[in-house]
């Protein structure tokens, strides 16, 4: 509102709170809070009315109460005599495993098909193609279904392996059921034990030591692994030679994991056919299987459209200035073209990691546990606490969504500067 | 001087270009053989598409079509390419594909909703060709509760009714825009329809039934199925989140603080939980939050929901119209003396919701494609047909065939309006340089 205010003579009049630009958005701001307190009030009666009626007082207890349901998928111990609220942790973890294992891969596999489909080869581009509109143009439910389905119906019986119809993949340690896919556990003879952290409460879990332990080395392998790199790339700004440091490199990441695995006494824990199925190893179910496939593929289409966006926004004198250096295509790619485009990219690529966190909820048409198959599922219609546990789920993915684009904005910003 | 010439005095005739580069071979090793890496991908491709293609072909077309049981379209392929060959059971798309494509609507009711698709195209066309008179968009305004009358039946006095609720508000804006002033007047148009909604609208609908009955036969939403509801609640869903999405979008870019607070409480509330469990509220939930008694219908519900949903993302969609108008438009429009209304209505909102199309009909696909989880909650699009289907003694365990027919019905809906919306886009880019 750009008018200047009228300088009334006299005292304040009613009539100004809706005349004068001075207090006319107060005004209206104050009707508009109004109006919206009474629709939620109103809301808020017509609820507790029906729940009166209904006899169901809202409450948390049910949180509390034993589940008496099995969740076959997870990543935490539970059985059927924990309480809800740690069947809806186990929920969480499963969402966030599948939602992690989903991101990564759809991002491999989507700026992989990206720059694929803006490939010189012709036939290569056309199939990219292909793969996009495929995906895109049809509802993720409905891939999840068929991939689901391609598993049931594909793949062996775990029987086929007792007669030799099948047999198990490198050298009898991985075997790819209709059940799902069976692999090697890691196994420690020497293993450092575990903390439990959250005592006894719903929420408690194992931290494994060894694996904290074997993080832990990882990453301080990988900061000198970077110091290396940082010196090579210090001596090369001063002298203009880059000196070899490759196997430095590799031979930081890889010797002293490889002792420490010796010294933590790995062994592997294979699958092996007991009964009519497989016992021991890891077993990915093919709900889990099915949804982190279908949801990676459908996603990656979303994230190859972005990623070609990208380059194709980066200009092409900058392709051109490359080649002109005699830097080869590929080394261009990576790190001419991908780091400019980085920027382009990055906003798009948070809202498909939503995406894909979101539509990840649909695990409940496989029967994978995740959170809504959990919280909003079993929980639900056992308790039959509509109110409390729809409102916690959406909570949940609330505080799920905010925090994945907080941390991607951060990096947004971080990227922004470094480029500037 | 010699007559030595260093520079030669007449031109060469022109020669033809290597083979190796035009033609048919020249397009191959431009294309696909340009060095051993492109080669070798090239080669890749070629085998994954053979591979591909033999597993699909055969089994594609196999002569099952009249096929009227699992078994007998295992007959009929065994009798065409002999015994153990895999093939498609075609005859369930032979039986089914009205019931997917309409659910279990009354057979001899099929021409309103095949009329109301036909009609739809009237109805867009002057939204989507500039060429097409514009009396046409008064169609296009009445069209959302044409359809609903025609898909759901019953009185014809209770759509009329609710675009009464628009007129009573329009008039009484009229009304009262000259003496009270702008505010109250924006505040009546929007307060006196939602107030004849609630209070009078079915009433009013029942007593003009009584006295002049017109009307069709009513079809129960139970009957509603296949693409005919998913189109049913896209296409209502969008129409309606689109004045909601303006509303949030406009309250978004607003100094008001309070309504800016509260819109972007909604956009991001909506845009951070899942379709699932906004769709779990419709089923389960909203019927709580109504007045006791309340008890509507399921449909109805969901495409509450789904227009909320729609709504957030929509308000989304416009704001990034908002922001790619440039500033002077705004300023001109105040200059000119107009306030913030009319300067809305007539400036800023025509030019942003043109920029907005193709984002408008990207939230179309996504929401046309995120109606099949319907289906999670029982009804029964054709996701959830497809477990009726197999549940027939006759069709059972059959997956391919169906899901095949429901792939290409979203691909070639999706791809269409894809296609459509880049077109739209280049045709603006090119508009506004």
């Amino acid at each position: 509102m750009a008018s200047i205010p009228d300088q009334g003579t006299g005292g304040f009049r009613v009539s100004q709170l809706l005349y004068d630009t001075r207090y006319r958005s107060t005004t209206i701001q104050i009707i508009a809070l109004i109006l919206i307190l009474l629709g939620i009030g109103w809301l808020i009666n017509n609820t507790i009315q029906n729940l009166d009626a209904l006899g169901k007082e809202p409450s948390l207890k049910f949180f509390g109460e034993p589940a008496s349901y099995d969740i076959n998928q997870r990543l935490v111990e539970y059985s059927s005599r924990d309480t809800h609220l740690r069947a809806s942790f186990v929920g969480l973890l499963n969402t966030l495993l599948v939602a992690v294992l989903g991101c990564i891969t759809a991002t491999i596999v989507g700026v992989f098909v990206g720059v694929l489909r803006l490939s010189n080869n012709w036939l290569i581009a056309r199939l990219m193609t292909v793969y996009i509109e495929a995906f895109r143009n049809v509802p993720v439910l409905v891939w999840i279904l068929i991939v689901f389905s391609v598993m049931i119906e594909t793949m062996p019986k775990p029987s086929a392996f007792r007669n030799g119809e099948a047999s198990m993949l490198f050298n009898e340690s991985l075997a790819i059921t209709n059940r799902g896919i069976y692999t090697p556990a890691p196994m420690f003879e020497n293993g450092l034990g575990s903390i439990r952290i959250f005592g006894e409460s719903s929420l408690r879990f194992d931290l494994s030591l060894t694996f904290l332990a074997i993080a832990a080395l990882f990453g301080v392998c990988f900061f000198i692994s970077r110091k290396i790199k940082q010196r090579a790339d210090r001596i090369q700004n001063e002298t203009g030679d880059r000196p070899t440091t490759w196997y430095l490199r590799l031979g930081v990441l890889v010797v002293p994991m490889a002792i420490l695995l010796w010294v933590l006494g790995l062994g592997w824990n294979f699958p092996e056919l007991k009964g009519f199925n497989f016992k021991e190893g890891i077993h990915l179910r093919n709900s889990l299987l099915a949804l982190w496939i279908a949801l990676s593929l459908y996603t990656a289409a979303f994230i190859a459209e972005a990623v070609r966006a990208g380059i194709m926004a980066i200009s092409k004198g900058q392709t051109e200035a490359a080649y002109a250096l005699g830097i080869q295509p590929g080394r261009t790619m990576s790190l001419v073209i991908l780091p400019q485009a980085l920027r382009v990219i990055i906003p798009p690529l948070i809202s498909q990691y939503l995406n894909l966190t979101k539509n990840s909820s649909l695990a409940i048409a496989v029967g994978y546990m995740d959170i809504t198959g959990t919280l909003g599922g079993i929980t639900l219609n056992q308790t039959g606490r509509e109110l409390e546990t729809i409102l916690f789920l959406m909570l949940t993915y609330l505080a799920i969504s905010l925090s994945i684009s907080a941390v991607m904005n951060w990096y947004n910003n971080r990227v922004k500067l470094v480029e500037r | 001087m010699a007559d030595t010439s260093y520079v030669r005095t007449e031109m060469l005739p022109e020669q033809a270009p290597p083979p190796s580069t035009i033609g048919l071979i020249g397009w191959f090793r431009q294309n696909l053989f340009n060095g051993w890496a492109n080669s070798i991908l090239t080669l890749l491709a070629l085998y994954f598409i053979y591979v591909v293609l033999k597993a699909i072909v055969p089994w594609i077309f196999v002569p099952s079509w009249s096929g009227n049981d699992v078994h007998e379209c295992r007959a009929l392929v065994a009798a065409a390419w002999g015994e153990g060959h895999h093939g498609a059971c075609w005859g369930v798309i032979r039986e089914r594909w009205v019931q997917l494509l309409f659910g279990f609507y009354p057979k001899e009711l099929y021409w309103r909703p095949i009329l109301a698709f036909i009609l739809l195209f009237v109805a867009l066309a002057p939204i989507l060709f500039a060429s097409v008179p514009r009396k046409l968009l008064i169609f296009s305004a009445i069209f959302p509760f044409l359809m609903v009358w025609l898909l759901w039946g019953g009185t014809l006095w209770l759509p009329i009714s609710v675009i009464l609720g628009f007129v009573i508000g329009w008039v009484l804006f009229k009304a009262t825009l000259e003496h009270a002033g702008a505010l109250i007047a924006n505040l009546l148009l929007i307060l006196a329809p939602i107030i004849w909604w609630l209070t009078a609208c079915g009433g009013f609908a029942n007593l003009m039934h009584g006295i002049i009955p017109i009307g069709i036969e009513p079809v129960e939403s139970a009957k509603f199925g296949g693409f005919m509801l998913s189109i049913t609640i896209g296409l209502v869903g969008i129409a309606l989140s689109l004045p909601l999405g303006i509303l949030l979008a406009l309250g978004r870019q607003s100094d008001l603080i309070i309504l800016k607070a509260v819109c972007v409480g909604f956009i991001e509330f909506i845009r951070g939980v899942p379709l699932i469990t906004l769709l779990f509220v419709a089923s389960t939930l909203l019927n709580i939050f109504m007045p006791p008694g309340t008890n509507f219908d399921i449909i109805l519900r969901v495409i509450i929901m789904v227009t909320l949903f729609a709504s957030a993302y929509m308000a989304e969609v416009i704001r990034g119209g908002l922001a790619a108008l440039p500033k002077g438009q705004y300023e001109a429009a105040d200059s000119l003396g107009l306030d913030y209304a009319q300067a809305t209505r007539l400036i800023i909102m025509p030019q942003a919701l043109k920029i907005s199309i193709p984002g408008i009909v990207g939230t179309f696909i996504g929401l046309f494609k995120d109606t099949v989880l319907v289906s999670i909650i029982g009804l029964l699009d054709p996701v959830g047909l497809k477990q009726t289907i197999n549940g027939d003694v006759a069709w059972t365990g059959l997956n391919w065939e169906i899901y095949g027919f429901i792939c290409l019905i979203f691909f070639i809906f999706c791809f269409g309006m894809s296609r459509y919306s880049m077109y739209l886009e280049r045709k603006l880019a090119t508009g506004h340089h």
